[in-house]
């Protein structure tokens, strides 16, 4: 029957060209949108945790309280014993150390008196260490404008907007005045060796990367670390993973009121960021599912008109001593091949689409580049992302939906009556 | 009744002191003490920190209230430090980086070495007459010796604490307990001051205690006088900014 059916398809196509465009165009759109909302969240959750606020991170209480001021003498000691010991323990993590500092960033003139001075957000970054995923995530080499990666700790990049607010180019040295982790002053030469642009808004305004080796020697954190960052292997962020995660962190140190002992938070602890994933994760569900009623309205709707189109035609197979039941059945099993032929169309479609968005991503820069805020780290550039729920999402609008409505209206049929049928052709 | 009589006899007390001396001499006596023409010294910071505690040892040479040279003996990684203020400038020199720097702007609050006082603590000894009126508020007994309490409130716009309140030794005439506030009235920084030696013909301290109030937890910092010399004659040539990098 199914083959039968096929053919009748594909050769009557006003019975199928309509509706399976409707459902193509339908599944196609779902496909894409819900692509394009998985890119923004995750994104965005992706940037937030690469920048400041891990999946996860392991910090002590008392740099948790002050957080703000950053303060490196309440830092982690003893990280490379806590980072082995969480790798070995959380095995779906990977973790890395890194230090947040501030200080001012002085450039000297040929006399080496200073020429320029100016405030500087830095951080120590885990990038040389061998199976590091640092510049990876970070995506440097996309982000790189000018120069190179950081190959030794006395190499950094600075972010364009800085380097061209002190006048700096490249081999240029600069001199960090800061406070080491016990407060004391400290003054450490680094060599610029590149630039970058994080197109994550006002965030980069003042940034400097370094490698954690560089920033240990200028801040005397020998095997210290502000905080100790978790990803998930992956980089997506499950944030009910993330949670349970922090919950079996702190139980062990519950009761330890010691500011330097260690306390683990999860991405949505850290600033407003909790308001972030509830409000992202609401206000996407939302979006998606308001929008897949009204396809699956659509497509139902299509059914039923498609139904009702075909009413005289059905009077004729049921004059022709068809069954009710098998004039149903086959209208329903042909709704399916409609639907599924459909779906695997718009499928195909939304998940090109996404992945073309995936690729080159919705510019913003303008309307980004305007926010003075940097509490909130959002990427300048929209993309949207294949998720693996992407390949089956189209089969509810696609072909249930196409199925349930074929199957309303063929409630129809069995209320049809043999003798008015003659009738009905007659008109 | 009783309070109203001891008010009575304290105000009667108060009037009193002042006839004898006026607040213009107190603070000017204060004055002859902390300042002098110049004058060398050895000095240990003990910096008590969250986790550790730091001493940190320097040599400073002082001509009155514009020249001042500091040389950080130890520890290691702070030994060959030097800084040089001239007038209102401020000069730091590193070994590990072989530069000179000035420290200017909203460095100038930034703390030095780590300890509860900023360079602008550092920079700002010119004498209390020239930056404050001073009104006397009382007097009250601390450890059995007698203290004026004074209020002094900025004269001049930009000072760091432009208003601080001064518990006066009447014997030495030095501020034994201050209470810096912003202009808003915030408790910025408290300090005290022991050990007090007759040096030549003057009083001075060789134990002051400061207390950063807005750092939580903070326990403070102690500024121990080893050795002082008063008005011994410092060349010109220390406070070059060449001297800095030998």
């Amino acid at each position: 029957m199914i083959k039968f059916l096929i053919k009748g398809i594909l050769r009557d196509r006003s019975r199928s060209l309509l509706p399976v465009l409707v459902v193509t165009l339908a599944v196609a759109m779902i496909i894409f949108f819900q692509g394009f909302m998985n890119g923004i969240i995750n994104s965005m959750f992706l940037d937030s945790a690469v920048v400041s606020t891990g999946h996860v991170k392991v910090i002590t209480k008392g740099y948790k309280e002050e957080s703000q001021l950053l303060p490196n003498d309440l830092a982690l000691l003893g990280t490379k014993q806590l980072i082995d010991k969480m790798a070995h323990k959380y095995q779906d993590y990977f973790w890395t150390p890194r230090i947040t500092f501030g200080g001012l960033l002085d450039v000297p003139d040929e006399n080496g008196e200073t020429q320029a001075q100016g405030p500087v957000f830095a951080l120590g970054i885990d990038f040389l260490s061998p199976g590091s995923r640092q510049i990876e995530i970070w995506e440097l080499e996309r982000r790189l404008k000018d120069g190179r990666l950081p190959e030794n700790k006395d190499e950094v990049l600075l972010s364009t907007r800085l380097a061209n607010r002190l006048g700096l180019s490249l081999g240029n040295s600069v001199t960090l005045i800061g406070s080491t982790m016990h407060n004391a002053f400290t003054t450490y030469n680094f060599l610029v060796v590149g630039t970058f642009k994080l197109n994550l808004g006002p965030v980069d305004r003042q940034m400097m990367l370094v490698d954690i080796s560089g920033a240990r020697l200028a801040l005397d954190m020998e095997d210290a670390a502000s905080e100790i960052l978790g990803y998930t292997n992956s980089l997506f962020y499950d944030d009910t993973a993330a949670v349970a995660l922090r919950q079996q962190y702190n139980k062990i140190n519950i009761n330890n009121t010691n500011i330097f002992s260690p306390t683990m938070m999860a991405l949505r602890d850290t600033k407003q960021m909790g308001v972030m994933v509830d409000w992202m994760n609401a206000a996407s569900g939302l979006i998606v599912g308001v929008f897949l009623v009204i396809s699956i309205i659509v497509l139902w709707n299509m059914g039923l008109m498609n139904g009702l189109r075909r009413y005289g035609e059905i009077g004729m197979r049921l004059a022709l001593g068809e069954s009710k039941g098998q004039v149903y059945r086959s209208m329903v099993v042909e709704s399916a091949i409609i639907g599924s032929i459909g779906t695997v169309i718009g499928t195909t479609m939304g998940i090109g689409l996404t992945y073309y968005m995936q690729e080159v991503g919705l510019d913003y820069s303008k309307a980004m580049e305007s926010l003075a805020s940097t509490e909130i780290i959002m990427s300048n550039v929209f993309y949207a992302q294949i998720t693996p729920e992407l390949y089956y999402a189209g089969i509810i609008p696609g072909v249930l939906s196409t199925v349930l409505g074929t199957m309303l209206a063929g409630r129809a049929i069995y209320k049809r009556e043999m003798a008015q049928l003659f009738k009905e052709l007659e008109t | 009744m009783n309070k109203i009589v001891i008010s009575i006899l304290s105000f009667t007390f108060l009037l009193g002191q002042s006839d004898d001396i006026s607040v213009q001499d107190i603070i000017q006596a204060i004055d002859n003490n902390l300042n002098a023409k110049s004058r060398i010294l050895t000095s240990k910071m003990i910096v008590y920190g969250r986790r550790a505690n730091r001493t940190i040892e320097s040599r400073n040479w002082v001509v009155g209230t514009d020249k001042a040279f500091t040389e950080y003996l130890s520890p290691a990684r702070e030994a060959g430090t030097k800084m040089l203020k001239l007038n209102n400038k401020l000069w730091t020199y590193s070994p590990q980086t072989d530069r000179v720097i000035q420290i200017s702007g909203h460095m100038l609050r930034q703390s030095v070495m780590g300890s509860d006082m900023s360079y602008n603590d550092m920079m700002e000894d010119r004498p209390l007459g020239e930056l404050y009126e001073a009104t006397l508020e009382g007097s009250e007994k601390i450890d059995g010796r007698n203290h004026w309490v004074m209020l002094l409130e900025a004269k001049t716009k930009g000072l760091p604490y432009p208003k601080r309140r001064a518990w006066i030794d009447q014997e030495y005439f030095l501020p034994m307990k201050e209470e810096l506030y912003a202009k808003s009235g915030k408790l910025l920084k408290t300090s005290t001051m022991s050990g007090i030696n007759k040096v030549r013909d003057r009083w001075f301290p060789s134990r002051f205690h400061f207390k950063d109030e807005l750092k939580r937890n903070s326990k403070g910092t102690e500024w121990v006088i080893d050795d002082i010399v008063f008005d011994k004659k410092i060349p010109k040539t220390r406070f070059s900014k060449a001297l800095l990098r030998k």
